[in-house]
């Protein structure tokens, strides 16, 4: 869709930045003026953007390399002793096998939200009412999540009452083991993000022109092979960008565990992890290289989706 | 009953189960924060239905003791100040990148580019001695310079719709005598309402849901958002699960109110905002 516009925009770019033609050259400082026009109107908006996402990141790297607190005036040059520290010590590493669990979740979550989006392109009475329903989740504040969960999960709280309604007595502390409460986190994390795939499957589905279907059925397609060879290869990039969501998602898991568990027993994920370290401990630089090892492993896995999915939409300019 | 008839009735019935999913803990909430602490206290479980069903006793407190009030007020300026400047910031880089041809346009294109595609919550370690170095650390200003700074996706929102504005409008003007400003004061930014009802719409929302931001950046009391307040709820309150429930559902009324409302303009505007 973009592609199109683009390429006019590449064109018209040359005439629409000189403007009208000129009846004569400008007199040297009104020409000097006009070059000047566009550094005008991007000088807040990049040294907003220099200052708040380049500048962080590039400290960033030079405090991966030093011992500093975050506090004193000194900090010592340690070399790659803190990467050293991140890949030796297991019990700083082993956090990464928490996103497992998000990772697996986020699977079922992709499934789960694809079905709903096919089935709810389909005429179904309420659609509206089922489509706001499975969306709202997504947009309710993550500590009042955190808190309908905890409820849900805690000590005669709603999930054991539902569970006592069936018939079926628990004596379970839903979060009280590792992979118990990593389970129900991740749960929690389905019930707040799929309704994000959720819409964006649908739009893609809805984009897809009805009469295919049409004809498809003409030709004898039930609705499986509809789904299979219409539906399936229309939403290809929004899957793959949902892939890619899904994964730096499921490193870079914060809100969810942070409020309901502390990130204890055995929640604690690796935003949880830094943060801890950065900012109860003082470890800057210990922190820095975590961020940095994260920052490289979501740029890894987007640049990999990108060389998978070329003809992704994603051009600026 | 036929094959039909039998699909059918799975797809309403996996609709309905996904329903009770979704509803079945918020009500539960709802039904939570209408109780007394002596209700509470009774073992009736979660699903119980309060006797006074009108009993907003919890929500006075939640909102006096848990110091909403404030919270509402903070949320508000930040609002306020962070989408103003998301939409002036956003819509002149668009313009500039999209009508103007000047050195090192590549540069400034990619380094918009390559922004998106890092986590912000990767860089808070470092993001956080800028700030703090600025002296902006527990103040209202850090989250709202964060907010606007570092949005990249309304800029890609007010890129596609600069484009789909055509460039005889600012030659026609720009015959009559109108400068560069005049053109995007005049001409671009009233053409950009509805990427601006988009912008607002999910800036919005994703500003008053944020927790990461103001928890690292605002740690006083005072300066506690809608966020943060309630998740300082777990301490005083505790057990009192009737009271951390009104807190729940007096934060979430305004994001359904809104959904209800705009239901529309937030899909679009979410969907544009995550495929770019």
């Amino acid at each position: 869709m973009t592609d199109t516009t683009t390429e006019k925009a590449a064109a018209k770019a040359p005439t629409g930045a000189v403007g009208a033609p000129e009846p004569a050259p400008a007199p040297r400082p009104a020409r000097l003026w006009r070059g000047a026009t566009p550094w005008l109107f991007l000088l807040a908006p990049l040294a907003l953007l220099i200052v708040f996402t380049y500048a962080p990141i590039a400290n960033m790297v030079a405090y991966s390399f030093t011992d500093w607190d975050g506090v004193s005036p000194e900090l010592h040059y340690t070399g790659a002793e803190n990467y050293a520290e991140l890949f030796t010590r297991s019990d700083l590493f082993e956090v990464f096998w928490v996103s497992g669990y998000y990772l697996a979740a986020s699977v079922l979550q992709i499934v789960a939200a694809l079905y709903f989006a096919t089935i709810l392109s389909f005429n179904v009475r309420f659609r509206n009412f089922f489509k706001g329903v499975l969306f709202f989740p997504y947009l309710i504040n993550g500590v009042a999540i955190g808190f309908v969960f905890l409820y849900f999960f805690q000590d005669g709280g709603t999930l054991d009452s539902v569970l006592g309604l069936l018939g079926v007595e628990t004596d379970r502390a839903w979060l009280g083991t590792p992979e118990s409460a990593n389970t129900s986190l991740a749960a929690v994390s389905v019930w707040r993000y799929l309704g994000l795939n959720f819409v964006l499957f649908l739009g893609a589905i809805q984009s897809i022109p009805g009469d295919l279907y049409e004809a498809a059925e003409l030709d004898g397609a039930n609705r499986w092979q509809q789904f299979r060879y219409i539906i399936a290869p229309g939403i290809k990039p929004v899957l793959s960008l949902t892939v890619i969501l899904s994964i730096s998602g499921s490193l870079s898991v914060f809100e969810i565990p942070y409020i309901m568990t502390g990130g204890a027993t055995g929640t604690e994920t690796f935003v949880i992890q830094t943060v801890k370290l950065a900012f109860q401990f003082n470890k800057t630089g210990l922190a820095s290289a975590a961020a940095v090892v994260l920052l490289l492993i979501v740029l890894a896995v987007t640049w990999v989706q990108r060389r998978l999915v070329p003809d992704d939409k994603v051009d600026l300019a | 009953m036929t094959r039909g008839a039998v699909a059918c009735t799975l797809v309403y019935l996996s609709l309905i189960a996904a329903t009770v999913v979704v509803l079945l803990p918020l009500a539960a909430v709802v039904l939570t924060s209408l109780k007394s602490e002596q209700e509470m206290a009774g073992d009736s479980g979660a699903l119980a239905l309060p006797d006074d069903l009108l009993n907003f006793g919890n929500y006075a407190t939640a909102f006096q003791d848990g110091r909403m009030l404030s919270a509402f007020a903070n949320t508000a300026i930040i609002l306020l100040f962070a989408i103003g400047g998301t939409v002036l910031i956003g819509s002149m880089t668009a313009y500039a990148i999209d009508r103007f041809t000047f050195r090192f346009k590549k540069l400034v294109v990619a380094l918009f580019l390559v922004a998106a595609l890092v986590p912000g919550v990767t860089t808070q370690v470092a993001t956080f001695q800028i700030v703090n170095s600025f002296g902006l650390f527990d103040s209202l200003w850090a989250p709202i310079v964060l907010y606007m700074g570092t949005d990249i996706v309304s800029i890609y929102i007010f890129l596609q719709f600069v484009r789909s504005i055509p460039t005889s409008l600012d030659e026609a003007a720009r015959l009559d005598g109108a400068n560069a400003f005049t053109i995007y004061r005049k001409i671009i930014f009233p053409l950009l309402k509805p990427a601006i009802a988009t912008v607002v719409i999910v800036k919005g929302i994703t500003t008053y849901n944020d927790f990461y931001i103001p928890f690292l950046y605002m740690p006083s009391e005072d300066l506690g958002v809608i966020s943060t307040s309630l998740f300082r709820f777990k301490g005083p309150f505790g057990a009192h699960w009737e009271t951390i429930s009104a807190g729940a559902v007096l934060v979430i009324l305004p994001t359904l109110i809104v959904f209800l409302l705009l239901q529309r303009f937030i899909y679009n505007g979410f969907m544009k905002g995550a495929t770019r």
